[in-house]
C-alpha cells in the first residue's frame, strides 16, 4: 500500500478518544512515516474535509445538526470509516440526554435558563451556533461504519491495533477483549 | 451592521469553535468573537443518580482533563459526607492533579501550540501541526510527547488507565502507589526535568519573533483568579481563593469555594455555548477574570520549588510583578511543568504513597456540597445538591475554560484590530494568529460546555443584510 490518508473528526465527545490516540506516543511517528493526517482537529489545520480520505476515525455521538453534516461528508469522502469509542458505538454518556423526555430542550434550558444570572437565554445564533438534535445517536445510526472501535476511551493499543492492521491489510477486525465497552 | 468573516472550525484546540470577524460599514474589524459550538448538558443528565457515581461520569465531561473533574467531583462527595480525608490519601490525589498538569500543558504547548511556536505562525497550513513537528524536529517533538507520556503514565499507574480512571472517590482514593510505580515515575523524572528546562530555553530564544503577538494577544488589564495556599503560594489543588489585579493587588482573599456564588456570576452569550463567568462584585464585563497557568502565576507569591522559583523571578524580571498579556501563558504553563515535576519529585519517597488507610467511610450528613480544584486550565468547580439518599437533585459546574470567556473573546478583537489590515485580502497566516491567541488560553471545549461540531473553515463576507458577498475558503 502506498501512502495512507488519514482523518479523525470528533463529534459529541469529551475528546479522551482523541487523547487517546495521542497517547500513541512515539508510535505517532510510525504512523507519521507511513500516512499522511490530512484533516485532524488535534493533528492538522486543513479546514475543509479533503476528498479520497482512506481512513477516519470518529469520535462522538451525532449530537447536533453540524455533527450531522460532518458525519455525512465523513463518508461520501472516506473509503473506511471507524467509530471510535464507546460515544460513536453506542451514544454512551452523550446519549444520556435522551433519557429525559423532551432532552434537548431540557438540558439546555437547565444550564441556560436556569443557572444562569446574567442574560438566561438559550444560545442559537443563526449559523454560529448549532442546534441539538432531538436524541443523540451512534455514528452508525446516521452513516454505515465498517470498523468499531469500543472503550471510554478505546486504551492506546486497541488503536494502535486498529490502526497496523489497517496500515497492512487496508482494513481491521477486533476480537475477543478488545471489542470490551467502557 | 457590516460583515462577518468566519474561522470554521478552529483547530488544534480542545473541542469545537468559530471565531467571527466583524467588519463596519467601512470594511474595517468593529468585533471579533469566539463561538463554542459545542453542547451536551451534564448539568441536567446526572439529575437522580447518586453522587457516588459523578467522579465517573463527570470525568467524561473532558477527556483531555479528566482527572480534574474526578477531583473536584470526589472533593464535593467529602463535603456531602461531611469528612476529611487520609492525610496519604490527599497526597496521592495531590500526585495526581500534578501527573495531569503536566500532560495536559505538555499537550498544549508541544502538540497544539508548539507548530505556531517552532514552526511559525505562517508556515504552510498542511504541515502546520504535530506530524509536521515531527518531520521538521523531530528531537523536540519526541521530547514533547514523552514528557506528556510521562504525566500520563503517572496517572495510569495509580488509576489503572490514562484516561477516565475511576480512583479518586468521595472520602479518599481507591488504591496507593506500588512500589513498581514509584520507581518507574523516579526513573523518568530526571528526563522529565530535562524536557520543560531545555522548553524555557526554546521558548526564550524565541520570544523575540513574536513580539507583535506579545503586545496583541490579550495585552490588557483583567483581575486573575486561583487557588492559593494559606501563606499565599502555588497551589492547584486545596487552599483558598483569590482575586488580585493588574497592579498586582489583592481585590478579595480567603474565599472559600462553598460560597462561589457570592463571588462569580454567570452570564449567557446568544452566539456560544460557553457561558461567561465574572466577578459578581464588578458585574459583566468590569468582573472580566483570568484563570489558568498565567493567572496562577500572578495570584501567588512564590512557587515552592526552588528550579520553579528561579524561573518564575526571571518571567517577573523580564515583565512585569503581574503579567497582563495572554501570550505569556505559554511561559507560565511551562514554569508550573517545571514546578509541577520538582513536586513530584520531592514527594516520591514519602512512604504515605504506599498507605492502604485511603478512605473515609460515612453516609450522607450535608444535603449540598461544593468541591474545587485547579485544573491545567483554571480553577474548575463542582456544586451538587442532594436528597437523604444521596441521590443528585443538581449540579452546576463552573468550568475553567469559561471563566477566560471574556478574555478570549477581547482578545480576539484585539488581535483582529491589530493584525488585519485589509480586509479584503486576510492573509491565512493572519487567521491563524485570531486561533492562535485561542490557542494560547488552552481552552477546554469539551469541559467548558460539557460537549464538541466541526466544519471546514470558510471566511464569508455577509452583507448587512445577510447576503454572503464573498466566500473564501481555507484547506
Ligand atoms: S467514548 Fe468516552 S472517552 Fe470517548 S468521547 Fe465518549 S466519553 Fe469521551
Amino acid at each position: 500500500m502506498g501512502r495512507l490518508k488519514f482523518a479523525t473528526v470528533w463529534l459529541g465527545g469529551c475528546s479522551g478518544c482523541h487523547m487517546s490516540f495521542l497517547d500513541l506516543d512515539e508510535f505517532l511517528f510510525d504512523l507519521a512515516a507511513r500516512a499522511d493526517v490530512v484533516y485532524s482537529p488535534v493533528g492538522s489545520d486543513i479546514k475543509e474535509y479533503p476528498e479520497g480520505v482512506d481512513v477516519c476515525l470518529i469520535e462522538g455521538a451525532v449530537n447536533n445538526d453540524e455533527n450531522l453534516e460532518a458525519a455525512k461528508t465523513v463518508r461520501d469522502r472516506t473509503r473506511l470509516v471507524v467509530s471510535f469509542g464507546d460515544c460513536a458505538v453506542s451514544g454512551n454518556v452523550t446519549a444520556l440526554r435522551n433519557t429525559i423526555p423532551d432532552g434537548a430542550r431540557m438540558v439546555a434550558s437547565r444550564s441556560y435558563l436556569e443557572q444562569a444570572d446574567l442574560n438566561p437565554m438559550i444560545p442559537q445564533a443563526e449559523g454560529i451556533v448549532p442546534t441539538l438534535l432531538p436524541l443523540a445517536l451512534p455514528v452508525h445510526a446516521v452513516i454505515p461504519v465498517d470498523v468499531y472501535i469500543p472503550g471510554c476511551p478505546p486504551p492506546a493499543d486497541r488503536i494502535k491495533a486498529v490502526v497496523q492492521q489497517i496500515l497492512e491489510h487496508g482494513t481491521a477486525h477486533l476480537e475477543g477483549r478488545q471489542l470490551k465497552m467502557g | 451592521m457590516g460583515q462577518r468573516i468566519t474561522i470554521d472550525p478552529v483547530t488544534r484546540i480542545e473541542g469545537h469553535a468559530k471565531i467571527t470577524i466583524h467588519l463596519d460599514d467601512a470594511g474595517q474589524v468593529a468585533d471579533a468573537r469566539f463561538h463554542v459550538v459545542e453542547f451536551r448538558g451534564f448539568e441536567k443528565f446526572c439529575e437522580g443518580r447518586p453522587f457516588w457515581e459523578m467522579p465517573g461520569i463527570t470525568a467524561r465531561v473532558c477527556g483531555i482533563c479528566p482527572v480534574s473533574h474526578l477531583l473536584a467531583s470526589a472533593k464535593t462527595g467529602d463535603a456531602i459526607l461531611a469528612v476529611k480525608i487520609p492525610p496519604p490519601a490527599e497526597k496521592l490525589r495531590r500526585l495526581m492533579n500534578l501527573a495531569q498538569i503536566i500532560q495536559s500543558h505538555a499537550l498544549s504547548f508541544f502538540h497544539l501550540s508548539g507548530p505556531d511556536l517552532f514552526l511559525g505562525m505562517d508556515y504552510d497550513p498542511k504541515k502546520r501541526n504535530i506530524f509536521g513537528l515531527i518531520e521538521a524536529d523531530p528531537d523536540l517533538a519526541r521530547k514533547g510527547i514523552r514528557l506528556r507520556q510521562f504525566g500520563q503514565q503517572v496517572i495510569a499507574l495509580l488509576g489503572k488507565q490514562k484516561i477516565h480512571p475511576a480512583w479518586s472517590v468521595p472520602g479518599g482514593v481507591r488504591d496507593p502507589l506500588s512500589d513498581e510505580g514509584r520507581s518507574w515515575i523516579r526513573d523518568r523524572l530526571p528526563e522529565s526535568k530535562a524536557t520543560v528546562i531545555e522548553a524555557l530555553g526554546r521558548l526564550k530564544a524565541v520570544l523575540d519573533q513574536f513580539t507583535e503577538e506579545q503586545l496583541s494577544f490579550g495585552a490588557f488589564p483583567s483581575l486573575f483568579m486561583g487557588l492559593v495556599t494559606p501563606e499565599g503560594g502555588w497551589e492547584h489543588y486545596d487552599g483558598h481563593l483569590r482575586f488580585t489585579d493588574s497592579e498586582g493587588r489583592v481585590v478579595a482573599d480567603r474565599l472559600h469555594e462553598r460560597d462561589y456564588r457570592s463571588f462569580i456570576g454567570e452570564a449567557v452569550q446568544p452566539d456560544s455555548y460557553l457561558k461567561s463567568p465574572y466577578y459578581r462584585p464588578l458585574g459583566s464585563p468590569d468582573g472580566m477574570y483570568r484563570v489558568g497557568p498565567l493567572a496562577r502565576l500572578n495570584i501567588c507569591t512564590h512557587m515552592g520549588t526552588p528550579r520553579a522559583d528561579q524561573e518564575l523571578w526571571e518571567f517577573r524580571d523580564r515583565f512585569t510583578r503581574t503579567v497582563t498579556g495572554s501570550f505569556h501563558y505559554h511561559y507560565a504553563r511551562l514554569i508550573e511543568i517545571l514546578c509541577c515535576v520538582e513536586k513530584i519529585e520531592s514527594m516520591i519517597d514519602d512512604p504515605d504513597l504506599r498507605s492502604t488507610h485511603l478512605r473515609a467511610e460515612a453516609g450522607v450528613n450535608n444535603l449540598e456540597g461544593v468541591g474545587v480544584s485547579e485544573a491545567p486550565r483554571g480553577t474548575l468547580f463542582h456544586h451538587y445538591v442532594v436528597d437523604e439518599n444521596g441521590l443528585i437533585r443538581s449540579v452546576n459546574l463552573i468550568i475553567a475554560t469559561g471563566q477566560n470567556n471574556l478574555a478570549m473573546n477581547r482578545s480576539m478583537k484585539q488581535i483582529a484590530q491589530h493584525f488585519i489590515k485589509d480586509t479584503k485580502a486576510i492573509p491565512e497566516g493572519i487567521l491563524n494568529r485570531l486561533e492562535a491567541g485561542i490557542r494560547a488560553f488552552d481552552p477546554c471545549l469539551s469541559c467548558s460546555t460539557h460537549a464538541l461540531g466541526q466544519m471546514p473553515l470558510r471566511v464569508q463576507f455577509v452583507g448587512p443584510d445577510g447576503t454572503v458577498y464573498d466566500e473564501i475558503k481555507r484547506d
